[in-house]
């Protein structure tokens, strides 16, 4: 799964609109990995994160086809950009006596926690990204997974690094945040750019 | 006297002004403004409630300050109040239809016709949900339309109560948005943000949804709009950098070909396209619902594409090394066989919808705005240019197609040809005239053979493809332009579906002329049972009612027509008839049965590969 786009999407907060944008996608074909939602800092507005499966034509159209919903204010297509992103994992894993040293080295690599013990086993909690949460999973498989629950993956572009000029205005002048009046996608943009070169 | 005339009762109109000046002031007053003491004296105010106003009131109060004309609709239980509201005001027309399908086909109708806002306006449950085939059908045809329903009262919702049918829910894909108001104080925002969503960017229906209990809270202030975040801003300039981008494109191509669709028509852009194609010297196709904005007839255009369109439309687009595709979705009917369509051609794609760019095909410039300011900036950019290209080879070369795939059809007297008949109307209306179509052979025999000129002359089920459209379609347009003849153009397997309409244009002395293409099969399966299924009719074969007479049973007139001789009379006689009396003519002409549409694009197939007209071969 190496062709997965996080997806920001900053959506009115009204009833049904959560429905809008999942409708959307299962009505265009487009696959969701994870999606989380949550309030942002103004409570009339949400913050959608969601993760996205697909090619850079399909992550296109994505983005347009939220952009054309009334209820949408602002989409950020963070494929690429410098970012932090985050999913909580809580999971459940069979520790008997012998096995639990071995497990709790795990949860200081993974600066994760232990949020509960018994005689059954434990429950783990580890936040990351994407990776550091399979990896963590694949580790703990062979012990004996009971339970799992994870969020979806949130995200937040860096405002400072190396590419965040770029990305927060391109070369040729093209606002790629300011939605609804150019709108003009990363592909348009490579053409245009060949378009100049011609002379 | 028109029957659509406003109704002079001063009272009421004193109500109406009250109303709008109590808009004005609201609005500068900001969202605090208590209530106008002085408004509330007014001698049509309810007597059960202690506010000046309840939220019916202020639902007629933003229409009225929208400048709605007209209503079509059907009251009930759950939009009682909203109607009686109306009926105290009285100064919104409102029509009542035999089917809520209708009302919203007539919205549809009338938006097309005169460029505005159609609204429709039903109870719940089964009244809103028989809304659905009309607002999907604008929503795949960008028609402006904003659709009132009402709903049980809040404290049902979601226990399926009597007539409750989650609106909201069952709209979402079909609406370009769509609300359910939960408090009085929203209603006048919502109104306002509706039909500017509906009319501005890429149109499109809007619903909203209002429980009963809404309509009867008392409500102090009609018009206090509490701005809700969005991102809402429809893109209309065009990028100028892109713009420039298109431009010095244009200038090396060698076979250019537009493309123009229905955008160019919504945008009031055809003076510009017009413009483009005469300084350039390019060509220009029209896709179904692009139909009117270049004129049939011009030595530029080439007629519609696709499936049904002419064989030179179709190799042009397939000869072309760039297209300038403008208002145009390059829809599924236009393109064929995707990874065939314009295998040499590079696109510049003009749209007000970014989705629409790149969504089927991918695109050298996409330009993300109205169709008229970008096109009135390329005409501008070619006007500056110092040396004109030279397209004469290439226009040659079409030429050439274009004599030897004529539009023709197989005449086979005494059988009436039914391209015939269009072929008698093109030449018999004025060039104003509205012509409506239902959704068949006959539509696409009107696309092809009647000689579309002005835009906004052609009302046809585009996307959806929605038999029935026609008959409330053509009254929605006659209401919003009376002063124009309105001819529909049906089959009759279309005719029979929303035929109740039929009562509607009577009880409004709505004068129009239907003209049934009568072939006694749904023709267009007919014809791919001929051509793909071995000549099996799998329910096909129909046996109608007599139009003629169920049409003078309904209050209209109707006539039969079987012969050429009879048909040119008849249709004057129709014409006559719909502009004296105001009503409903019927002409039911019986046709030829078996006839075909070509050409034909086989579906899967590329559109080089069309089946030309009869007596013609394809080479190459």
């Amino acid at each position: 799964m190496d062709n997965l786009s996080p997806i920001s999407v900053l959506v009115r907060n009204e009833r049904g609109v959560l429905s809008r944008v999942s409708g959307l996608f299962a009505r265009r074909g487009f696959n969701i990995y994870s999606l989380a939602v949550g309030e942002t800092d103004d409570p009339k507005v949400s913050r959608i994160s969601v993760v996205v499966a697909g090619d850079p034509p399909v992550i296109d159209q994505v983005v347009k086809q939220l952009r054309r919903l009334v209820s949408v204010i602002k989409v950020s297509d963070l494929t690429g950009r410098p970012r932090v992103e985050r999913g909580l994992l809580m999971i459940k894993v069979n520790a008997p006596h012998d096995k639990r040293g071995e497990l709790l080295q795990l949860v200081q690599i993974f600066r994760a926690r232990v949020d509960h013990v018994d005689n059954q086993g434990l429950i783990l909690e580890v936040t990351g990204n994407r990776e550091k949460l399979e990896a963590f999973i694949d580790l703990l498989r062979p012990h004996g997974i009971q339970e799992m629950a994870r969020t979806g993956q949130i995200a937040m572009a860096r405002s400072q690094g190396p590419m965040a000029d770029y990305w927060s205005e391109s070369a040729s002048g093209y606002d790629m945040e300011e939605e609804g009046t150019y709108n003009i996608s990363r592909a348009a943009e490579r053409l245009a750019q060949e378009i100049d070169k011609q002379d | 006297m028109s029957p659509f005339s406003h109704k002079s009762n001063t009272a009421r109109d004193e109500l109406g002004l009250m109303l709008s000046r109590q808009i004005r002031l609201t609005h500068s007053g900001g969202p605090n403004s208590g209530p106008r003491k002085d408004a509330m004296n007014t001698p049509a105010k309810p007597q059960d409630h202690k506010a000046a106003y309840t939220g019916a009131d202020a639902v007629v109060a933003c229409l009225k300050h929208q400048g709605v004309e007209v209503i079509f609709g059907m009251t009930g239980g759950s939009i009682m109040p909203v109607y009686d509201a109306l009926f105290r005001d009285g100064s919104i027309q409102h029509m009542i239809v035999g089917h809520e399908q209708g009302a919203a086909h007539m919205a549809e109708g009338y938006a097309r016709a005169t460029g505005k806002v159609g609204v429709v306006m039903t109870t719940s449950g089964p009244g809103a949900t028989n809304l659905v085939t009309g607002l999907a059908d604008a929503f795949m045809d960008s028609t402006p339309m904003v659709a009132i329903t009402g709903q049980v009262t809040s404290n049902l919702l979601g226990n399926d109560a009597f007539q409750e049918a989650d609106m909201r829910g069952i709209t979402m894909p079909i609406t370009k948005h769509n609300y359910q108001i939960s408090s009085v104080d929203e209603l006048p925002g919502v109104f306002a943000e509706a039909f500017f969503v509906a009319l501005s960017g890429r149109p499109g229906p809007v619903l909203i949804d209002l429980p009963k209990d809404v309509m009867t809270a008392p409500c102090d202030h009609l018009l206090a709009a509490p701005s809700a975040p969005t991102g809402y801003k429809p893109p209309y300039r065009g990028h100028p950098l892109q713009i420039e981008r298109a431009l010095k494109v244009l200038a090396q191509a060698k076979q250019p070909v537009i493309l123009a669709g229905g955008g160019v028509i919504i945008a009031g852009a055809h003076e510009e396209l017009r413009e483009l194609a005469r300084i350039t010297g390019i060509p220009v196709s029209t896709s179904l619902m692009g139909l009117g904005a270049f004129p049939a007839g011009d030595e530029l255009y080439l007629g519609m594409p696709g499936m049904h369109g002419t064989g030179y439309a179709n190799l042009a687009l397939h000869q072309a090394d760039l297209i300038l595709c403008v208002g145009n979705r390059l829809d599924d009917r236009v393109t064929g066989q995707l990874d065939t369509f314009a295998p040499n051609a590079q696109f510049i794609h003009i749209d007000v919808d970014a989705s629409e760019i790149g969504k089927n095909l991918p695109c050298l410039v996409p330009i993300v705005g109205d169709a008229k300011p970008v096109l009135a900036a390329m005409v501008k950019g070619v006007a500056a240019w110092d040396e004109k290209p030279d397209y004469s080879l290439w226009r040659d070369q079409i030429e050439t197609w274009k004599s030897c795939y004529p539009m023709t059809y197989a005449d086979k007297s005494p059988a009436i040809a039914p391209q015939a008949v269009v072929e008698l109307l093109g030449r018999t209306l004025p060039q104003e005239a509205i012509v409506v179509t239902g959704v068949g052979q006959h539509q696409m025999y009107t696309t092809q053979f009647y000689p579309f000129k002005e835009p906004r002359t052609l009302i046809s089920s585009g996307g959806l493809g929605t038999m029935g459209f026609g008959l409330p379609a053509a009254v929605g347009a006659k209401v919003g332009a009376p002063d124009k003849e309105v001819v529909l153009i049906d089959g009759d397997g279309s005719f029979l579906m929303t035929i109740q309409e039929l009562a509607t244009a009577v009880r409004y002395k709505v004068g129009i002329v239907v003209l049934i293409l009568n072939n006694n099969f749904l023709g267009m399966v007919r014809q791919w049972q001929e051509m793909f299924l071995d000549k099996r009719q799998a329910e096909t074969d129909l046996q109608p009612p007599p139009y003629a007479r169920v049409a003078q049973a309904f209050g209209g007139l109707g006539r039969e027509v079987s012969t050429t001789e009879e048909l040119v009379e008849a249709i004057a006689w129709a014409r006559a008839e719909a502009a004296e009396k105001h009503l409903p003519v019927v002409l039911d002409v019986a046709v030829a049965r078996e006839a075909l549409v070509l050409p034909m694009v086989p579906p899967g197939g590329a559109n080089a590969d069309f089946i030309p007209c009869p007596g013609q071969k394809r080479e190459e």
